[in-house]
């Protein structure tokens, strides 16, 4: 077989199953509008997490979100683990005693409530499923945990194929931050029952979720110069809360893309040495006579 | 060689010998596979969990449908409007995939009380049909968003790949708005 | 090329150990002395690959069952709290997650070269048919490994599939209750698909060494298709020209294993997959995982429930009989100007079922579906008439030949005897 038929049917076989492989994965954005792209700190082979982003993200989720949806994976200590936000482990233990977790049973054979340690997950806000739907209208408010990585977009063809290459893969954070600056009068033709909210980017577009962020509604820490580093803004707390979302459900994401950067290098280097030596036996035949 | 002298005989039982430990084995392997595979069925306290349970009708107003489980399996009870009921009613059985009667399916006197299993027969996804907000489909029952089954007020099949209507769960009404399934 | 060994025992422990286990003999005749054709392709690479890939899925399996707990109220957290609190979790669940795609992508290389080259035709059918076998239990590992996060699209996928036997007249429904072990899928059903999915890998592993001892028996076929005649000028020991050989293509694709790892971990998952399990709400859209897709929609393009069940099984069975259904005798495709058009034509309609298989049970794609169904098993019957007729081009001599030809640019090409039709004696 000659080498360009078989070139030919290599690039062919990776072209074929680089369609094949990547189908669109789960909707969200049906029949809404896509989500636009921002830029994050995390995106990219050499992503890491803005400190300070997470910091103002937990303040957001912490003020706001944790009032109706938990975090039930998260425990405080991660709070201070490397790659997140990084608190220092007196503030983690400081946080945690504010909270009050239910223990037991004690000797009594009661349950009790004692303040939180750092070990413990974040207290969820409802007891169940049923009582969150029960305060909520029928609603049930999503665990925050692996959120993230359980919202995406329709991404399409042929854009799903060109993510393998750009890594872009923050469909989530992207998803969340228009669905909280999404909100809108209905059209017209459009009646909302009670309960209901607008949307642009929900699937369906109605939202049972009132409107959540408004703007200075929290208050960010104050840089040197007395004023906020970023602005008090819906736009802004949705990047901050996207962002800490996502280190929530991939607390590990920096550690592997330095990995992922270690591996790489050392693959590249170990496959150009084996080149060579592959082309060093191959070009002597087993009685010493030259390959062609 | 003394059996070389009754060949006949000494065959016989050999023979008869070899058969009767053969099937004893057989006997003995099959006893074995027995534990083996039945260990698979639902086992007792699965059965007994899916004993008979009784449902309250009243709470669920003209219009509404609410969701169940029994056995691990979904069933919508709907209480279906004048219309619905008027629309189920007047299909052409001949025209069915899957030909029932409205009456078949219903229990008399009952009319407005649709029970059926909320699997869809395809292959087992959930229509949507029972909130307000629902696609009911093209035929005012349920829509599976699976692969698109349409399936009409009567929880009769009536397009897309599902070949059976969603099958009515055995059940019995104890009083006017109560019913037993199982 | 077996019947001979050129292994000499070098020490008294080794003379000792060939007398009564010769198992360093049996490591040296298929490792190192075995004769490979010298003009192998880097799409032989994928075979060594392959089994990379599944000892890595067997080790990184079994560290993860170490941290894993089957029940159906803690297996999703179990994996969360693999990727979150075990050391280097993160890491081991996205190699075996990955993996089990990279597997399949090596795989479907292997069985399309395979294709392309007419390995499957006399005397490699026996091989042809354990490496159809291993397919069909890679995709049982697969399924059921997907279950084991016990997410949404874990439990529907598992719904979807399972009902599929509900399909069978008579039995079916029995069937379905014995997997499920109760009256819908659930903890029973997660279970025993754990317990499975540990199993059939030492399974594929059993398959795996048939495969490669069949392969050992008739030795490898070769990008012209002609079988080795003179062991001296058409092939080279195993080590170290394959051994470096394979070593490099496994390197290679480890890179692009470690793309996804790293960079794209979840790009070939399902976003429904982080929503735990609930059997009151069926996903927006069941998919299966991508390498499933061309069967999935060969499934959905039959209207009828048993019609569609048996059309996606008869699509992999139908592998099984290629060696009897390609009439013709000469195995490369690079020789057959027709069948190769048809080869193309295939791997196309393979990737246009994928597609599909991804997108709604709607118009127009459920039409489109059925042409390619169609299409697909269209391409057996006309591989089966093409060999009838078709005027293969000539065939060079022998492997060496070739190698020399290709070496001169191809201009000395093609030496060949017009007698096409080579004979399949074994030298």
């Amino acid at each position: 077989m000659s080498r360009t038929s078989f070139r030919l049917a290599l690039t062919g076989l990776a072209a074929g199953l680089s369609l094949a492989l990547f189908q669109p994965a789960a909707q969200a954005a049906e029949g809404g509008f896509k989500p636009p792209q921002l830029s994050w700190s995390f995106s990219g082979p050499f992503g890491k997490f803005d400190r300070a982003q997470l910091q103002r993200g937990f303040k957001v989720y912490k003020e706001v979100c944790a009032s109706c949806h938990g975090a039930s994976l998260v425990a405080f200590r991660n709070l201070s683990q490397p790659g997140g936000p990084e608190f220092t482990p007196g503030q983690v233990a400081a946080l945690a005693g504010t909270y009050q977790i239910k223990d037991g049973p004690n000797d009594q054979g009661e349950m009790f409530d004692r303040p939180g340690r750092p070990a413990d997950r974040f207290p969820s806000p409802f007891p169940n499923e049923q009582a969150a739907r029960a305060a909520q209208g029928g609603a049930y408010p999503p665990d925050f945990s692996v959120l993230a990585k359980a919202r995406t977009y329709e991404r399409g063809f042929p854009t799903f194929i060109f993510d393998i290459f750009t890594q872009y893969q923050e469909q989530g954070p992207d998803y969340i931050h228009a669905l909280m600056v999404g909100y809108e009068e209905p059209p017209a033709g459009v009646t909302l029952l009670p309960g209901q909210n607008y949307n642009k980017y929900m699937p369906g577009h109605l939202i049972a979720m009132p409107k959540p962020l408004s703007d200075g509604q929290i208050e960010y820490p104050k840089g040197p110069d007395g004023k906020a580093p970023v602005p008090e803004t819906v736009d802004q707390y949705a990047r901050d809360v996207a962002a800490f979302m996502v280190w929530m459900a991939e607390p590990h994401l920096e550690a592997r893309k330095r990995m992922g950067l270690q591996v790489m290098a050392f693959l590249v280097i170990f496959a150009g040495l084996l080149y060579y030596t592959k082309k060093k036996v191959w070009s002597r035949m087993p009685d010493g006579s030259p390959a062609h | 060689m003394a059996h070389a002298t009754d060949t006949s005989t000494g065959t016989t039982r050999r023979d008869f010998l070899m058969l009767a430990t053969g099937a004893a084995g057989a006997v003995g392997l099959g006893a074995v596979v027995i534990p083996l595979i039945s260990q698979l069925a639902p086992d007792a306290q699965t059965i007994a969990a899916g004993a008979p349970i009784d449902v309250d009708l009243a709470p669920i107003a003209e219009g509404q449908a609410i969701k169940l489980f029994w056995r691990g399996k979904l069933i919508f009870v709907r209480h279906r409007t004048k219309k619905e009921i008027d629309e189920a009613k007047a299909v052409d059985i001949a025209t069915l995939r899957d030909p029932q009667t409205d009456e078949q399916r219903t229990k008399p006197g009952h009319e407005p009380f649709l029970i059926i299993y909320g699997n869809c027969t395809h292959l087992g996804c959930v229509p949507l049909g029972n909130a307000p907000g629902d696609p009911k489909g093209d035929f005012d029952g349920w829509f599976c968003p699976c692969h698109g089954s349409h399936y009409d007020s009567s929880g009769r099949i009536r397009k897309g790949p599902a070949p059976l209507n969603l099958p009515v769960p055995p059940y019995a009404f104890t009083a006017d708005t109560k019913i037993k399934i199982g | 090329m077996s019947g001979h060994s050129s292994y000499v025992p070098k020490t008294g422990i080794e003379r000792w150990l060939d007398a009564r286990l010769p198992i360093i003999r049996l490591a040296h005749d298929s490792a190192v002395s075995y004769p490979v054709p010298r003009n192998l392709n880097y799409l032989w690479t994928f075979g060594g690959i392959l089994v990379f890939m599944l000892v890595a899925q067997i080790v990184t399996g079994i560290i993860l069952a170490m941290h894993y707990t089957a029940n159906s109220l803690m297996a999703f957290n179990a994996v969360e709290h693999i990727m979150r609190d075990v050391n280097y979790g993160w890491l081991l669940r996205y190699l075996h997650s990955n993996g089990a795609s990279m597997f399949f992508v090596a795989v479907y290389v292997h069985i399309f070269r395979g294709l392309y080259y007419g390995s499957y035709k006399a005397p490699r059918e026996v091989l042809w048919i354990l490496g159809v076998v291993i397919f069909l239990l890679m995709m049982a590992t697969a399924f059921m490994g997907y279950v084991l996060p016990w997410g949404q699209m874990s439990f529907w996928g598992a719904t979807v599939i399972t009902n599929l036997f509900s399909a069978l007249p008579v039995i079916g429904e029995t069937i379905v209750t014995f997997l499920w072990g109760g009256y819908s899928v659930d903890n029973p059903t997660l279970n025993r698909f754990f317990s499975l999915h540990y199993l059939l890998p030492f399974m594929i592993f059993g398959v795996v060494v048939l495969h490669i001892w069949a392969l050992h028996v008739v030795g490898q076929n070769n990008p012209t298709g002609v079988e080795v005649k003179n062991v001296q000028k058409d092939t080279v020991p195993f080590t170290p020209y394959a051994t470096v050989k394979d070593i490099f293509g496994m390197v290679v694709f480890m890179i692009l294993f470690s793309w996804f790892v790293f960079y794209q971990p979840n790009f070939m998952g399902h976003a429904d997959n982080y929503i735990p399990a609930n059997p009151a709400a069926t996903p927006a859209h069941i998919v299966p995982e991508w390498y499933f897709l061309p069967f999935y929609a060969i499934l959905r393009a039959i209207p009828d429930k048993l019609g569609g069940v048996m059309a996606m099984g008869g699509a992999i069975v139908v592998l099984a009989f290629l060696p009897w259904i390609d009439t013709s005798k000469v195995k490369s495709m690079s020789y057959r100007p027709i069948a190769r058009q048809l080869f193309w034509m295939f791997l196309l309609v393979c990737i246009g079922l994928g597609y599909l298989g991804a997108m709604p049970a709607d118009e127009p794609y459920v039409t489109i579906s059925r042409i390619l169904t169609v299409l697909y098993f269209g391409f057996f019957v006309a591989l089966f008439i093409v060999g009838l007729f078709e005027r293969p081009k000539a065939l060079p001599t022998s492997i060496a030949d070739a190698v020399l030809a290709s070496a001169n640019g191809g201009s000395a090409a093609r030496v060949a005897t017009a007698a096409a039709a080579e004979p399949n004696v074994k030298g």
